[in-house]
Formats: C-alpha cells, structure tokens, sequence
C-alpha cells in the first residue's frame, strides 16, 4: 500500500502497539505531526522540552515494561534529547526516539536547525539511524523496536530527513528483523549453569545481588525460587529494588555508597555472590580489591562486555536473567543457611541503617517513611538524583516489581518529574509519588504545564533545604564544610504550583507532615507539597568513594532511632 | 621484537558495509580508552559485508576481551576474532620515497630493494619510490636501511591479517546483509 514516510511512521508504531507519544513539535518534524490526527489511537502528550520527553518516555518504560517512545524536531529538539538517551542507555531502558531532520539537499549544508543526530547521539544510544528513503521506515522502525526491547534494552533513535517523511513509497512492515550482526544470548551454557549449581551447593555465606536485569526480564518468581530453594538472603541494588519484596524475611535492602550497612557487611563476609542481572557500578563496589574479598562470583547478566569488567568472575552466565535462573532453578537442591541468615539478621539488629532517626524538624526520612505509612507501600515512587533518592531507596520498603523508578547510572537531577509524568501516563491506576530534591526540580519544573493541562495525577514531594544537598555532604565531609555554589534560593513552591492551577501545601512542622500527605492524597488530580526539610542532614551509612566497607561511616554515635512498626526488614 | 613483546594484539571483525560504522567502531575505541595501533579496512569475500583488522596495543589480556566484546555489541558487527594466539598470516605495505640524486645512491637504493624483495614503483630525476609488503619487521628494517639516503615520505598502511590453512574463523553464513538500511 501506498503511505507517505509520516503515515509509515505511525503504521509502524501501530503495529508495534505504541499508545502514547511524548513530543514537542517543529519544522522538520512537522509532516509527522500533521498526520497525527489521522491515527486518534496514538496519543501525544506535548511535553515542555524535549529531554522531558525523553524522560518522560523512559519512566513511562519503566513503569510498564514497555518501549517509550518520544518525538523531537531537527537541531536543538534533537539535541535537547541527549541527556534522556544517555539517561535510557545507562540504566538499560528501552526507547525509541524518532527525530526530523533538514530534508535531504539540505544534510551536510549547515542548513538552519541542523545537527549531525546520529553523530550526536551514536555514543549514548544502543543504535541509531539516519533514514535517506522512504521505502526503509517500515524496515529501520522494525528493528528500532526489536533492538530497544531485546537483548539488554535501551534506546535507538530513528532521524527522518522532512521530505523523506512526505514522500510516498510503498509501505511494507516486515515480520522479522534482518540483523546478522544482532543475536543476545538468552540462555546460560549448560556447563556453566552446572558448575554454578556445583558453587551454590556448596556455599556455606551464599548471597544474591539482584539488579535491573531481574526486573527487565520479570524474573521475580524465578530470583524468590531461587532464594528461598537455597536460603539465600537476597540484596537489591538502586535499580533492582522492587523485583524482590522487601519484606521478605531473606531481604537485605540495597547495597553500595548508601546501602544499608547490613548490606555491604554481608557482601562483605560472604564466600558466594550471585550477581544477576547487574553490572558492578563503583557505587556498589567502592574500592574493587576490597569488594566481596571471600567471595566466589557467579555473574548472571545478558551483556557479555559486562563479564569481568569491574569484577572478575567465576562463573560467567550470559544470558537473559529469567531463563538462567529457570535452568538454574532445576539444579539447584533445596539447601538451608540457617547460621548465616541469623547472622544477618543480628546484623540488622547492631547496624539498623533502616530505622529513621529521630529529629525536631522535619527529617527527610521521615517524610519518605510517612508517605509509605500513608500510601501502605501501594506506589510507585519516583525519584530525582541526591539525598532524597538515597533515602527514598533506603526508608520506603518496595514491595511490587517496577515500583520505585530512579535515574541511577546517569544520576539525571530533574528526571523525577517528567519520569514521573510519564509513569503516571503508563500506569493510570496506580499512585504516582515523584519524591524531588529543590535543585533537581527547578530543572525540569517546566512540566508542570504538561501536568496541569492533561491532569497527570501526580503528588510531588519536594525536599526543600535550600541546597544541593548532596554535593553539600560531600563540601562537609570532604572540603572542611566549604560550601561552594550549593546553597540556593528557592521560589515560592506552592505559588509556583498555584500559577500552573496545581494544588499547593507547604509544611513547616513534623506534626504537619502526615496529615498534609493524607490531604494530598485525598485530591483528584496533581498536587505539589513543599517539605521544609532540615537544612543540613546527611546521609548515612556512607562508604566514600573509593574506598571499601572498613571506612564506612554509619550514624554519628547518640543518633536516637525511631523504631518502625511495619519495616520489615 | 615479536608482537607479544611488543603488546600487539591482532583482531578481525566482519562489518555490514553502512555508511557510518567505521565512525562507529572508532568511537567506541576513543570512549573506552583502547589504543589503535593500527587498523585496515577492505571489501570481503561477500557482497555487502567488509573485514577490518585491527592491531591493539595493550599489555592486558582482559583489555583485548574488552575490546573484542564491545566490538560484538555494535550492531552492524557481525562477527570478530581475537587473533593474537593464532597462526596467522599478516602483512603490511608501505610506500617510501627516497632521495636519490646520483646513479651510486640509486643503484645502492636497488641493491636494498632486491634484498628485501620489494619494487621500485617510480623513478624520478631526484626520487624513487618503493612498495614493500610484509610483516611490521621488515617494513621497518628497510625503512631503517633506507633512511641514511634520505626518506622523503612515507605512506603505510594498517596491517592485514587471516588464519593460516584450512581454519576460516570468519565465515560468513550469515551474510545477507545486502540492501540493509543505511544507518547513521
């Protein structure tokens, strides 16, 4: 059949099952926006930039297991999307963003708004191409879908000079991929999975670390099987929390910089680590000569560039988390640890990095363990980049897969609202928290225009103490309390949220705290609370960077800690 | 000097001919820091689809995996081979144009030449220039001999390299790469 390049564009998306776009419009993108009215079945969300879009899309992956897809023009809209693929390729999400580019006379002319996208974007997507004819969009979108979802995901970006999208051709959407060069092992080498079965057996301090590998391939029954078949006590990393309940009686929270101090004591002591679906972030590993020194390594990950890396391994399994752990599962002979767990467990009881310490004010963990009292852990939790994030990972217990979303290898402040935003589109019926730091959401807050006109019932949280609170801790710890450009004025929050008709609430006082959270959660529609938070919290425990578990820095002594009824772990 | 002592490392890779995967490749290369010695790219056997070879200078074998995997996981990568324990083939060539002014220095010039097996390519009033193919040795021990008359340019390229005898590591069955979209 006959389609120009713009209606190709959005047969394929069809075909793909794409229900919602985020965008923002220009010249050399327009032939695909004025055909948009043409296919009602896609929506299009107008975002305020185009990195929101970006963001937005990877947040609405995130919480779906879906691919996001986003629109931007030629020159600065494609540019303005940098960051939201490099956000997407470091944390594996998968997206496809599709750009306009000058038409094709006009490529390599400097002609206005053009940029060398693929240029640009080659080393923050998985893949990415330049479309020179008409009859390869059908073909090009096919494989942009099937790369950004299979193997370890992430984003591809397809640009579309303006006349090749106006131009008609013959529209064919192919049923499979040509890509001799594409083929992602999924299943683990038998003798490997036999020789990891052999480890587990014999392991007497075994431990799992579960990554987002575990969440991109919904191996959760699969990772609990494994765990409770051999009593193995499971931590997840930033991106993994919520692929294995945290109230879990083998849970042991997440580990690295911020971890819990239980974490990094276990990986510490353990003989076996089981590393699935994650990469040995430094942030985890701190200083890798010291990281997990009695431990052998059976390393579960799709990406064979990721074996032995960071760390050595004993037994490479390459191959998509949910099916090694499947094949695994059938060796693997019911086995207790029941020394090892109460060891944990009295661990948890001499370093409780769980508990919220007691403050005046209002503590930032406190805010986080209210809003999960308030809500009953029933969220999805979003955060931006900081201390918030850290102490959203450590005082919320995650409970249900592709609930907490955070912008983790990149470290994106301002990806909290547009994720959010995003996640909300995605998942309509779930409760959307977007927990914000000031100096990230004064990044991206432009989108609360995207909020108010499509009322995204989102209830943002910001963590108001006037500083990047993060770098901040580090000026304190590291730089004799020199606090170089992170101290900030903040506008008015809620007049803010006012001129956008969003609902406003500033706290000032703990007795406040919840009973606004109820308020907020009472109001159909989107809702902005301003936290005044204390200005100079700290978060602990901290391993700095660099250095191993012997230099962790827990609470400073005679922190009074405040007993949690439900915490569970 | 062997290339074991010299922390050389001969790889192969068969890439989909698009425009843009060299750019690719090489970028790669730059992020993560690998160090090119130098790199040779020319048709293959199949339709659509050429062979680089790269030589990789590192004195770390966990590197020359690094670069073999992250070479893998480039799309438009079909298929590479570390070749550094291998028995292998290699070649390099070179054009050198060398002063030579009088009839002694030339027929001295030509005596080198013969030596080492190489041609003279082109003879002017004041030059002559050489094509010498071989290995990294013997490239540069002509060069070395051919520097006291005066080397006036020298143009060489990247080394190429196959598997000896009936092993063909790089087989291409999965060559239908033809008429595949351009990519960026």
């Amino acid at each position: 059949m006959k389609r120009t390049g713009a209606q190709m564009v959005f047969e394929s998306l069809i075909n793909e099952g794409v229900d919602v776009v985020f965008g923002v419009p220009g010249g050399a993108i327009l032939p695909i926006y004025q055909t948009l009215p043409e296919y009602p079945q896609v929506r299009h969300i107008l975002v305020r930039h185009e990195q929101c879009g970006a963001h937005a899309a990877d947040g609405y992956a995130r919480a779906t297991g879906k691919v996001g897809v986003c629109f931007a023009t030629s020159g600065p809209g494609a540019t303005n999307l940098v960051t939201g693929l490099a956000n997407a390729l470091m944390d594996s999400v998968p997206m496809v963003a599709i750009t306009g580019q000058v038409p094709r006379a006009a490529i390599g002319k400097d002609a206005f708004q053009e940029t060398d996208v693929t240029g640009v974007s080659l080393p923050v997507t998985k893949h990415n191409y330049l479309v020179m004819d008409p009859k390869d969009i059908g073909v090009v979108l096919k494989e942009a879908f099937h790369l950004a979802r299979t193997g370890r995901p992430g984003p591809v970006l397809v640009d579309i000079p303006k006349d090749v999208q106006q131009e008609v051709a013959e529209f064919r959407y192919p049923e499979k991929v040509n890509l001799p060069g594409y083929n992602p092992h999924l299943s683990g080498h038998p003798t490997q999975i036999k020789k990891a079965a052999k480890l587990i057996a014999e392991a007497k301090r075994p431990i799992i670390v579960a990554g987002h590998g575990v969440i991109l391939s919904k191996a959760y029954s699969e990772l609990k099987e494994l765990a409770e078949q051999a009593q193995i006590p499971v931590i997840t990393t930033l991106l993994g929390l919520s692929c294995f309940p945290e109230n879990h009686v083998l849970s042991v929270g997440m580990p690295g910089m911020h971890g819990m101090a239980y974490a990094n004591i276990a990986i510490d002591r353990s003989d076996l680590l089981i590393a699935i679906g994650m990469r040995f972030d430094d942030r985890i590993t701190g200083r890798v000569s010291d990281f997990a020194p009695n431990a052998q390594i059976i390393h579960i990950d799709i990406d064979p560039a990721e074996i032995d890396k960071n760390v050595k391994t004993t037994v490479p399994l390459v191959g998509e988390a949910k099916r090694v752990l499947a094949a695994l599962n059938r060796q693997v002979e019911p086995i207790t640890h029941v020394e090892w767990v109460k060891e944990i467990e009295q661990l948890k009881q001499e370093h409780p990095s769980h508990l919220v310490p007691e403050s005046e004010g209002i503590a930032s963990p406190y805010v986080i363990r209210q809003v999960w009292e308030a809500t009953g852990g029933d969220a999805i939790i979003v955060t931006g980049v900081g201390q918030h994030q850290m102490w959203a990972a450590q005082h919320f217990f995650y409970t249900k897969p592709c609930t907490f979303i955070t912008s983790g290898g990149l470290g994106t402040m301002g990806f909290e609202v547009p994720a959010a935003m995003g996640a909300k589109i995605g998942k309509p019926k779930e409760t959307v928290w977007a927990f914000c730091g000031d100096g990230g959401f004064q990044m991206t807050l432009q989108e609360l225009g995207t909020i108010a006109e499509n009322q995204i019932d989102v209830k943002f949280a910001i963590f108001n103490n006037g500083f990047h609170g993060m770098v901040r801790q580090w000026q304190e710890f590291f730089y004799q309390k020199d606090y170089v450009a992170t101290k900030f004025f903040n506008p008015d929050f809620v007049k803010l949220a006012d001129a956008y008709g969003i609902k406003g609430f500033r706290v000032e006082s703990k007795a406040d705290v919840r009973p606004t959270i109820e308020e907020a959660m009472k109001v159909k529609g989107p809702v902005l609370i301003d936290f005044v938070v204390d200005a100079e919290e700290n978060v602990f425990p901290m391993i700095p960077a660099g250095t191993s578990v012997k230099d962790m820095l827990e609470r400073p002594p005679g922190t009074t800690l405040v007993e949690s009824k439900d915490a569970s772990t | 000097m062997n290339d074991n002592h010299r922390h050389l490392h001969t790889i192969v890779a068969l890439v989909q001919d698009h425009p843009g995967v060299l750019t690719r490749i090489a970028s790669m290369f730059r992020r993560r820091g690998f160090n090119i010695a130098s790199l040779a790219v020319g048709q293959s056997e199949t339709f659509g689809l050429s062979r680089m070879t790269f030589v990789v200078n590192t004195n770390q074998d966990d590197v020359v995996e690094q670069v073999t995997k992250q070479l893998r996981k480039i799309v438009e990568v079909v298929k590479v081979t570390d070749l550094s324990a291998e028995d292998i083939v290699a070649r390099e060539l070179a054009l050198i144009k060398v002063k030579a002014s009088s009839a002694a220095a030339r027929s001295e010039i030509i005596q080198v030449v013969e030596l080492f097996r190489a041609r003279v390519v082109d003879v002017a009033a004041e030059s002559v220039t050489i094509e010498v193919t071989g290995d990294q040795d013997k490239i540069e021990s002509i060069l070395m001999l051919l520097r006291g008359f005066g080397v006036q340019e020298v143009m060489r390229t990247g080394r190429v390299a196959i598997a000896r005898g009936r092993k063909t590591p790089l087989k291409t069955t999965t060559a239908k790469a033809k008429d595949g979209p351009s990519s960026g």
